[in-house]
């Protein structure tokens, strides 16, 4: 990646580095095991937070179903990772050794046809990005391409999350049902479980972060990028100018899809196992809230939105789990109300300011341009 | 005068057009057509069915029947963005600019190059784009304002910028919806200096209500009333006839 | 599949199944209706719309258990004095809603969105902390109980003809009050031309708080009723809620006549294919069609043609 200050501008530049000093230093040297590995936890949901802020905060597109592409991404994993774990050998117990313990629960004798794939990490591997990305591209083409958005798009992406769990806890026997994938055990004959294989995928995990927050800043910095923000103002504007404005909608919401696809992977890795809690409605809209909190029209915002919510959320659940709903409700309402560019927009407003001054009296006036627009403009 | 002529000879032939809306016809078998380098312009008392004409040229509004034929190509099967592509500018009666672009990145938008998802992600602000935009930033009196924000943009800048827009897309017809509506005086007559600039070399179709704005521009002039043309010609022409002043100038 | 039955108990399993799905459509059509009143006239999302139905619930709850402790007398009329407390409370916290948090994002509306949402998080919190966690039951009058012989093989349940009754009569009352009465009119102007209703002396602040609490109230007497048939929990709105939406969607948001022809087939078409395969396939094909067909006809099913 190439850092320079054209990719980045002064203020994302302090945030690269800081985010990379707390994710790659700070944070690895100061956590035991298992705080790290939650810390690994929380920031699958970063990858989440990352594609709503290109999807909704630049595209306007609030999809409440990223919760659906986090659970593709996350059993396409998970998938391979539980056929790993019951070879014949792992198995024998079962009346039919060799497939997965809880489809031996639910009288089912063979693989599914559509399991046999995942024998094979490769196919592993693209079906984390394809599967999700497609059917991005399935849902968005049929929505955008007939005009439907905003609110429309938002409950019928909520109603296919809705979809996706009912059938996932239905079909127990094809996928688990409502305990979902659990007991995870190997990757390629490679233990995912001791504490030098979860810190050894932490750092997989932050490097692979690092690279998606490299990809979504050069779309952000591309045409693209500014044609996501024209059309959340004028979307007849950008048509009339000789856009497509569905393809744009399409490739956001695929992006976005894919991200949250590859943090439902990371998940399944880290976390070692994966169920239809995470799917559903509840904790897609909760992604939502990471992002809203963290602030939409950051990318480094949305990161630490994921990381304090979640680190709010384990902290206040286990010592007032009565608070925890109050709390996060209360912290929704006044997100909307108050502060709708989050945490970064306060970072813009009340800290940023300060910082340039310190610079700008440091520095000789001479070269202060007093051109520095800080990130995360405005926006209603 | 138009019976001996093909469609095909001029650059836009509507011919049959209707729309309705619940049954209320706000366009009624309306034909018309506009030669290459005319300059055209629609009057016609509120309701008569002018910003939807250029709503159904520009794909906006799908026409019940009838048929828009722009270079023999018939623009009713078209999307809004290919009907861009093959060479028709609008630009709408409330200025929609991007407000939390910068009037260089706005004009950066509409150069047309890069429009698909790929060649937008590929597109360079090489050379040839940033002589462009200052080009036209210095003709719609933005040389200054390139870094600006739009939001922080007069009204009359705003339009200005949105004509600015649609000349880098350099269409073969430019459609403009009242272009000097809500403007001062003094950008009133820079707006009209500005439009007899960029007309040239291309056929021009306008909404205007100001008489004298409308004078000073017009090749021919046709009058709308209830979705039907009311009369249509020169300024003369139009001016004295009785059915034109019974219903529009008359008041 | 049908080897087993006899034709004359087909056609009873049918009918049955027919009445099953005819109660899922009272409970659809009673909590639609105050969702399209709001998301409809108003254009607002209300994600908190299942906890004003579950606060109905509770109310009824608390005056059953009242009037069994202190008027057991009066106990077989309990019912009526709950639907009307259930109106007024759920009206009365729509307002304060409205006032305090919805009247800031009319502009906003996917904001509306997420802020209700985290208002059905504190409700249901709220409703945890003071109900308890486990989902109350509320006990029927004698009269309510038991089935009424329609012939030797169907019979249907009281309960569920009452509630049906009552769905009926609700939909007639808010179909005249926003047809017919002077106040309808008013909310119909404000939708259609909120600055000049304002011009022409409506207080349209006034007209937003209303509507909103009247569609808050309205589902306070659907959780009202859903006691009859079910139990209630602090998140049994939850449950609900996504339907409901779905149901407003489908049958295109400005018409009531949709709402109520869209939680038709809806509700039959659950509760038909429920006899076929397992609860969660029907409603998995349920909702997959519903949305399916919106994919192809996003205005829903009526729906208005109109000049943008």
């Amino acid at each position: 990646m190439i850092i320079n200050s054209r990719f980045f501008n002064r203020s994302e530049l302090t945030g690269f580095v800081v985010l990379a000093a707390v994710l790659f230093v700070i944070l690895p040297l100061s956590l035991d095991v298992f705080r790290l590995n939650l810390v690994a936890k929380y920031l699958t949901y970063a990858f989440v937070a990352l594609g709503l802020v290109l999807c909704w905060g630049y595209g306007g597109i609030l999809s409440l179903g990223q919760g659906v592409f986090f659970g593709l991404g996350g059993y396409c994993m998970a998938m391979f990772l539980k056929l790993e774990a019951s070879s014949v050998e792992n198995t024998k117990i079962q009346s039919t050794p060799g497939i997965p313990d809880f489809m031996d629960w639910n009288q089912i004798t063979s693989l599914p046809l559509f399991w046999q794939p995942f024998h094979s990490l490769t196919f592993t591997i693209l079906a984390i990005i394809l599967v999700p990305g497609l059917f991005a591209l399935i849902i968005g083409t049929a929505m955008f391409k007939r005009r439907v958005g905003g609110t429309y798009f938002a409950i019928i992406t909520q109603a296919v999350a809705a979809i996706l769990t009912i059938l996932i806890v239905g079909q127990q026997g094809y996928t688990g049902g409502i305990n979902g994938m659990t007991d995870l055990r190997t990757l390629k004959g490679w233990d995912i479980r001791p504490d030098h294989a979860k810190v050894i995928l932490y750092f997989v995990e932050v490097v692979l972060l690092f690279a998606c927050i490299g990809i979504a800043q050069f779309i952000r910095l591309t045409k693209l990028g500014r044609i996501l923000v024209a059309m959340r103002e004028q979307e007849d504007r950008v048509r009339f100018s000789g856009y497509s404005v569905a393809n744009f909608k399409i490739f956001a919401f695929c992006m976005a899809a894919v991200f949250a696809a590859i943090g439902g992977a990371m998940f399944a890795l880290n976390v070692g196992f994966m169920s239809p809690s995470f799917v559903g409605i509840v904790p897609s809209i909760e992604m939502v809230i990471y992002t809203a909190v963290g602030g939409r029209m950051s990318i480094f915002g949305a990161i630490w939105g994921a990381i304090l919510v979640n680190f709010a959320k384990t902290s206040l659940s286990e010592s007032f789990p009565q608070l925890w709903l109050f709390g996060l409700g209360a912290l929704f309402i006044a997100v909307v109300l108050a502060f709708p560019n989050g945490l970064s927009g306060l970072w813009a407003d009340y800290v940023q300011p300060r910082i340039d001054r310190l610079f700008a009296s440091r520095k000789a006036k001479a070269d202060w341009n007093g051109n520095s627009v800080a990130d995360g403009a405005p926006a209603e | 005068m138009l019976v001996g002529h093909q469609p095909k000879e001029f650059l836009l032939a509507v011919s049959g057009l209707t729309v309705s809306f619940d049954g209320f016809k706000a366009v009624n078998d309306l034909s018309f057509y506009v030669e290459e380098n005319e300059i055209r312009v629609i009057i016609g008392p509120n309701g008569a069915g002018k910003t939807t004409v250029l709503d159904l040229i520009c794909g906006k509004t799908k026409a019940t029947s009838g048929s828009i034929q722009f270079r023999g190509k018939e623009l009713t099967k078209m999307k809004e963005n290919e009907i861009v592509q093959t060479g028709v500018g609008r630009k709408f009666q409330t200025p929609s600019v991007f407000e939390d672009l910068t009037v260089f990145e706005n004009l950066e938008i509409s150069f047309p190059r890069g429009r698909s998802v790929f060649g937008s992600l590929t597109f360079q602000r090489d050379q040839p784009v940033k002589d462009r935009v200052e080009e036209v930033a210095e003709m719609i009196f933005l040389k200054d304002k390139l870094n600006t924000y739009a939001d922080e943009l007069s009204h009359g800048q705003k339009q200005w910028l949105e004509i600015g827009m649609l000349l880098i897309q350099d269409p073969d017809l430019l459609m403009l919806d009242e272009p000097v509506a809500g403007m001062s005086v003094s950008e009133r007559a820079k707006t009209a200096e500005l439009l007899n600039r960029i007309i040239k070399n291309r056929s021009v179709l306008v909404i205007e209500h100001d008489m004298k704005f409308v004078e000073d521009i017009a090749h021919k002039v046709t009058v709308l009333h209830q979705g039907q043309i009311l009369s249509e010609g020169t300024m003369e022409k139009v001016k004295n006839d009785p059915k034109v002043i019974e219903v529009y100038l008359g008041h | 599949m049908f080897g087993d039955y006899s034709l004359g108990d087909l056609g009873s399993i049918f009918v049955m199944q027919g009445f099953a799905g005819l109660i899922l459509f009272s409970v659809y059509v009673l909590m639609a209706l105050g969702l399209a009143i709001i998301f409809g006239q108003m254009g607002v999302i209300n994600m908190a719309h299942g906890e004003f139905m579950i606060l109905g619930a509770y109310v009824t709850w608390m005056t059953s258990n009242l009037f069994q402790t202190y008027m057991p007398s009066l106990f077989g009329g309990y019912f009526f004095l709950a639907m009307i407390l259930a109106f007024v409370a759920s009206g009365a916290l729509g307002m304060l809603v409205e006032w305090v948090l919805i009247r800031h994002l009319y502009k906003r509306p996917l904001d509306t969105l997420l802020a209700t949402w985290g208002l059905s998080l504190m409700l249901q919190q709220a409703y945890r902390s003071v109900f308890g966690a486990r989902e109350v039951g509320v006990e029927l009058p004698q009269w309510m109980l038991g089935s009424l012989h329609v012939t030797d093989s169907i019979e249907v349940p009281i309960n569920g003809v009452f509630v049906m009754c009552l769905t009926v009569l609700i939909t007639i009352s808010v179909a005249y009050v926003l047809y017919m009465s002077r106040w309808g009119r008013q909310v119909r102007a404000v939708v259609q031309n909120r600055i000049m209703a304002g011009a022409v002396g409506i207080n349209t602040e006034k007209v937003d708080r209303y509507t909103f609490g009247l569609g808050c109230g309205i589902a306070g007497v659907a959780g009202s009723a859903f006691t009859m048939i079910g139990s209630t929990g602090p998140t049994s709105g939850q449950l609900y809620i996504v339907d409901t939406f779905l149901v407003v969607v489908f049958g295109g948001a400005a018409s009531l006549l949709g709402t109520i022809a869209s939680a038709f087939s809806i509700s039959q078409t659950q509760s038909t294919l429920e006899f076929f395969m397992s609860g969660s396939m029907a409603k998995v094909l349920t909702l997959l069609a519903v949305v399916g067909i919106l994919m192809l006809r996003p205005q829903g099913l009526f729906a208005l043609k109109v000049r943008k």
